[in-house]
């Protein structure tokens, strides 16, 4: 995995409260066995009309989006099933982080592990930004992770809460598997004492 | 004495291999469920590294979303779906692991499937790549669902890197009305606390009305801690649970089995524990229930009036609750009973096990499928099948004029080719109505088996206790 470095983009708005996870990727893009080119299917359904031309009113299809790392949404985005195709779908159109007020866990635990930051804006700070952001499509904002910080379009400054787990790995670009791999002696005395139960 | 300890810490201390400075807990998985779609990449990554399943005798594979439900056409509903499930047979196959896979006797729905083979059990930690595994917290088990990425690292080390999550009661006091079941409880659950209000938290249900649940009950309600937030939902096992697991497959027999009881018997939250947040419910005040928005938490009781934009202060909010409105195609302040129905779909892993057909097959004995609606009834796996048909549960179906289709996700999540139209609206006793859940454009009402029932045989949204 790559590592997680500080960079600054214009920034796609999204104001819909719980984005569930059926948006995010609808369910009928899940037969696949491989994670790559996911990007296109993202919110295909808000994307694309009827005719499957892409809708000229979803943000996602203005060209002021094009090329954003960042993703501003309303609450509890991320709600819904477990499917990691979200996050891929995600990061396969280009993002790299997601604002919002609160995250579903599980949807959280899934970005983490995929080089997508959450982060968890208070919601006065979001509600300023979502209007700033809507207002100057071109309005840039940079995410250092590295400090937990938001640098707004003002120039003012928020931070945010990261697990610093998830932050290690992803400021170091090592994986979490390699990790648990490591505690294969405590595992074998674990189970050694668990199975016999 | 020991330190008073909830059921949920009782199970998460038991499982802790390791834990440091930092970092978030070594938790090992007793059982591992794994299903078509969420899968494949998570093989990928153990062949891209060489590694090997660690316990493929604690691994059970089953496949359930794409499969086909129509009995007068069992295909597959597409190439890319059929790679998908060979996939999983194959990948099943070179690593050791048991798989149901379609047409097998044991296959069904995963949710469906664990239970009912006696894998699930009092006290085990238990995983799958899908959200419903809260399913199985029913029995006293901390259960929940994971990503790829975990799925992956529960193959090859049979533990999941876990932040230990906070508690939270739900307690529901009394006792139910006439035709108000387990599926109302949760989904008044959902529209009080709303689909992020358990966040972070892991629900332990208790009072009266749980206890009256049969273990059915208790999975539908587990089921959908998930749609409150809540990666899990867990029930202390009793009398009820031992007696449903005794006998099953994979339960454990003869001095094992009183040497199990005896350990689950100690799985309750000891007197004086506390939890991080409590919640009450009174069964006695609830009535059937019924969404009408754009998820889960969006649902009233039957004789409520759809809630309008008013209700919230903030601008965000009421748009987003217009939206839904306008999504579903509905009017705030308009009653939702009457409301014409298209399509109603009994079954998922929420509701489709033998107690939720027979309560769906009571209001359908004796009438018939309304003029122009489509009636799906899908059993959660050939078990409950089978069972059903012993009763006749079948035959009252068809007789009424609905389908009586193979296990399956089917309607639930609309991948296997059953879905919605444009426009529809369903009644569904499945856990989400998000948009497009049920087929594109489909609008999705979730209630109980009963009260899908009621308005397969009204053809509207309709009170089921007005059936009696
Ligand atoms: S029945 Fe629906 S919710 Fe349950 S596992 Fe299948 S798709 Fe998921």
């Amino acid at each position: 995995m790559d590592k997680f470095t500080a960079f600054e983009s214009h920034v796609v708005p999204l104001p819909a409260e719980n984005v569930d996870t059926d948006q995010i990727i609808p369910a009928r893009f899940l037969k696949v066995t491989d994670k790559n080119g996911l990007g296109d299917a993202l919110f295909f359904d808000w994307r694309y009309l009827e005719d499957g031309s892409p809708n000229p009113k979803f943000v996602l299809n203005e060209p002021a989006s094009q090329g954003a790392k960042i993703l501003i949404a309303g609450d509890n985005f991320g709600c819904g099933s477990s499917r990691e195709h979200a996050p891929w779908a995600l990061t396969g159109w280009g993002l790299r982080a997601i604002l919002s007020t609160s995250f579903a866990d599980i949807f959280k635990n899934n970005a983490l592990k995929n080089g997508l930051l959450p982060i968890e804006l208070e919601p006065a700070v979001h509600a300023k930004l979502m209007r700033d952001v809507q207002a100057d499509r071109a309005a840039k904002v940079k995410v250092d992770l590295a400090d937990q910080s938001v640098t707004l379009p003002d120039g003012s400054k928020v931070t945010f809460q990261v697990d610093p787990f998830a932050k290690r790995c992803l400021l170091e670009g090592v994986d979490q598997l390699g990790y648990l791999l490591g505690f294969d002696e405590q595992i074998k005395a674990f189970e050694a004492r668990h199975d016999a139960l | 004495m020991s330190q008073p300890k909830t059921l949920f810490e009782k199970v998460w201390e038991q499982h802790v291999v390791a834990q440091e400075e930092g970092c978030p807990a070594v938790l090992y998985i007793d059982l591992h469920l794994i299903h078509e779609v969420t899968s494949p990449q998570a093989f990928t990554g153990l062949r891209q590294r060489g590694l090997r399943v660690r316990r493929p005798d604690r691994t059970v594979a089953t496949m359930d979303h794409s499969t086909p439900t129509d009995p007068k056409r069992l295909e597959v509903v597409d190439d890319q779906a059929k790679a998908q499930l060979a996939q999983l047979v194959k990948n099943c196959e070179e690593f050791g692991i048991t798989c149901y896979p379609l047409g097998n006797p044991k296959n069904g729905i995963v949710h469906v499937v664990g239970p009912e083979r006696g894998l699930t059990q009092p006290g085990k930690t238990i995983v799958c790549g899908d959200s419903h595994t809260s399913t199985h917290g029913a029995f006293g088990a901390l259960a929940f669902g994971i990503g790829t990425s975990e799925v992956e690292h529960v193959l090859a080390t049979q533990c999941l890197l876990q932040h230990k999550p906070k508690t939270m009661e739900v307690r529901v006091e009394g006792r139910l009305g006439k035709c108000v079941t387990a599926k109302d409880i949760i989904l008044a659950l959902c529209a009080k606390i709303g689909t992020g209000g358990a966040t972070g938290y892991v629900i332990e249900y208790t009072g009266q009305a749980i206890r009256d649940l049969d273990i059915e009950g208790r999975m539908t309600v587990c089921n959908m801690s998930i749609e409150a937030g809540a990666r899990a939902g867990m029930i202390a096992p009793d009398e009820k649970t031992f007696e449903y697991l005794q006998g099953r497959e994979f339960a454990p027999k003869g001095e094992a089995w009183d040497r199990a009881v005896e350990r689950w018997k100690e799985l309750r939250t000891d007197e004086g524990a506390t939890y991080d947040r409590t919640v009450v419910i009174d069964a006695s005040k609830l009535e059937p229930m019924i969404t009408y928005g754009t998820n889960p938490g969006m649902g009233i009781g039957i004789s409520e009036t759809i809630p309008s934009a008013d209700i919230y202060e903030e601008e965000a909010l009421r748009a987003a609750h217009e939206k839904a409105l306008g999504y579903m195609g509905l009017e705030g302040g308009k009653p939702i009973a009457g409301h014409k129905v298209d399509v109603v779909f009994i079954g998922s892993c929420t509701n489709s096990r033998l107690p939720d057909l027979r309560a769906a097959a009571s209001i359908f004995a004796g009438r018939k499928v309304a003029e122009g609606v489509r009636v799906l009834v899908v059993p959660g796996s050939h078990d409950v099948k089978k069972a059903a048909e012993a009763e006749g549960l079948d035959r009252i179906f068809v007789e009424a004029g609905a389908e009586w289709r193979e296990p399956g996700c089917s309607m639930c999540i609309a991948m296997n080719g059953d879905n919605l139209e444009p426009g529809q609206y369903a009644v569904s006793t499945s856990n989400r109505n998000f948009e497009g859940r049920q087929g594109k454009g489909g609008r999705t009402f979730l209630a109980s088996p009963l009260m899908a029932a009621a308005a397969a045989v009204t053809g509207k949204v309709t009170d089921v206790r007005t059936l009696l």
